[in-house]
């Protein structure tokens, strides 16, 4: 087939394209990630007794907050970084400010704290298991996102790949919040940040291999 | 001046491509064929000046860059300049290219430079050696009978859809999944 027969075949019958294609994708596949570690969540993890309670707290807000703009930023720079030729952009700041905030919450509270109480606030009760618990609730939002990249053009696999991971595990961070009892500050910023990583990392080893086009 | 000159022509181009090809989104056979065509002869020169050791390589990427162009064209939005979408497309598949051969020859050419995308235009085509007859010939029938009828053959959709018994969405399907499958299998080789 020369080129021209080749360009007669892609114009031949050419259907209109939907403008908000990469958005509904997204869309989608957010909604099976947040449905499928809401899930998890309540099959087997279990909604924490006094959620209604906490609800009605700022610090419970708070906590919420962390996981959300690491989310935002996570999503805007996938859907960018689904283009040719678009770098990542503004997420990178929601991201930032999102880990810079819980960490200066941290410090300060490690800060005032009585001295025996501080391995009690970076520990809590569930270290060992909170960074498993999110990598694993990560799993179907991490499916249904590669799903979406997988349709588009990222140029940049390792990064694309990494910002899905995020998008992900931070998604499923906010649900594991509805399960987690830990209140501390240092707590999430060590053990939810690690939880969120864990899934960027394999994001980014696997993004060049998965994501080729 | 020539600088001047220079970049009013390249603006000009710009708009030029990006009309057609924004027409060809909402479904113009016509300006979409057109801009296929403008944009592989200025591909052809990118090319052309890359590969100056593999020049019987140069249509084969060039088909291969154009099906990417294709396959992608949901992922471009009209308020980006359409040079650099299409620029990051073949720089892509520019360095997939050069990472299946040997990395001495990665090294060695510079795919860096925006510049020369739209340098020197090359109007003559050679001859593909890859076959894509052959590979379409490869895909499963769901795929392959859409894309028979619908793009090669010229029929409607519903023409198809009553030809082969899928449903009308089932061709669309087709057409769709079959070019990236396409894609997928030239990849592989």
């Amino acid at each position: 087939m020369n080129t021209d027969d080749l360009i007669s075949m892609l114009s031949t019958g050419v259907e209109p394209v939907d403008p908000r294609a990469i958005a509904k994708r997204f869309s989608l596949a957010i909604l099976i990630g947040g449905v499928g570690a809401l899930l998890v969540i309540l099959l087997r993890f279990g909604v924490r007794p006094d959620l209604a309670e906490v609800a009605t707290t700022p610090i419970f807000w708070a906590k919420i907050a962390f996981p959300l703009s690491l989310m935002v930023g996570a999503l805007l720079m996938v859907t960018r970084l689904s283009r040719p030729g678009m770098t990542a952009g503004g997420g990178k700041l929601w991201v930032t400010l999102g880990v810079a905030a819980i960490w200066v919450g941290a410090l300060y509270g490690l800060a005032v704290a009585p001295a025996d109480e501080r391995v009690a606030m970076v520990l809590g009760k569930t270290w060992k298991v909170c960074a498993f618990n999110i990598s694993l609730l990560s799993i179907p939002g991490f499916i249904a996102v590669f799903w979406a990249l997988r349709g588009l053009a990222p140029t940049q696999p390792r990064l694309a790949g990494a910002c899905g991971g995020l998008l992900a595990s931070s998604l499923a961070t906010l649900a594991y919040c509805l399960h987690c009892p830990e209140m501390a500050v240092p707590f999430w910023g060590i053990w939810y940040l690690l939880g969120m990583l864990v899934p960027t990392l394999v994001g980014a080893a696997m993004g060049p291999r998965w994501l080729r086009w | 001046m020539d600088r001047t000159t220079h970049n009013e022509s390249l603006r000009r181009r710009e708009i030029d491509l990006q009309t057609l090809f924004l027409s060809g989104l909402k479904g113009s056979q016509a300006d979409y064929a057109r801009f296929l065509r403008e944009l592989s002869t200025h591909l052809r020169g990118f090319l052309r000046a890359r590969l100056l050791r593999q020049p019987d390589e140069i249509e084969d990427l060039l088909q291969e860059i154009l099906l990417a162009v294709h396959n992608g064209r949901q992922t471009y939005q009209s308020d980006q300049p359409l040079t650099a979408w299409v620029f990051a497309i073949a720089r892509y598949k520019l360095a997939d290219f050069y990472r299946s051969r040997s990395r001495h020859d990665g090294l060695n050419d510079s795919i860096d430079d925006t510049e020369e995308l739209f340098a020197e235009p090359c109007l003559e085509p050679a001859q593909a050696s890859r076959d894509l007859d052959k590979l379409l010939q490869e895909l499963p029938d769901k795929q392959r009978l859409p894309i028979l009828h619908v793009k090669l053959e010229g029929l409607s959709v519903t023409e198809t859809a009553s030809l082969t018994g899928l449903s009308e969405s089932a061709v669309k399907i087709g057409v769709h999944r079959g070019l990236k499958a396409l894609a997928a299998m030239i990849r592989g080789k």
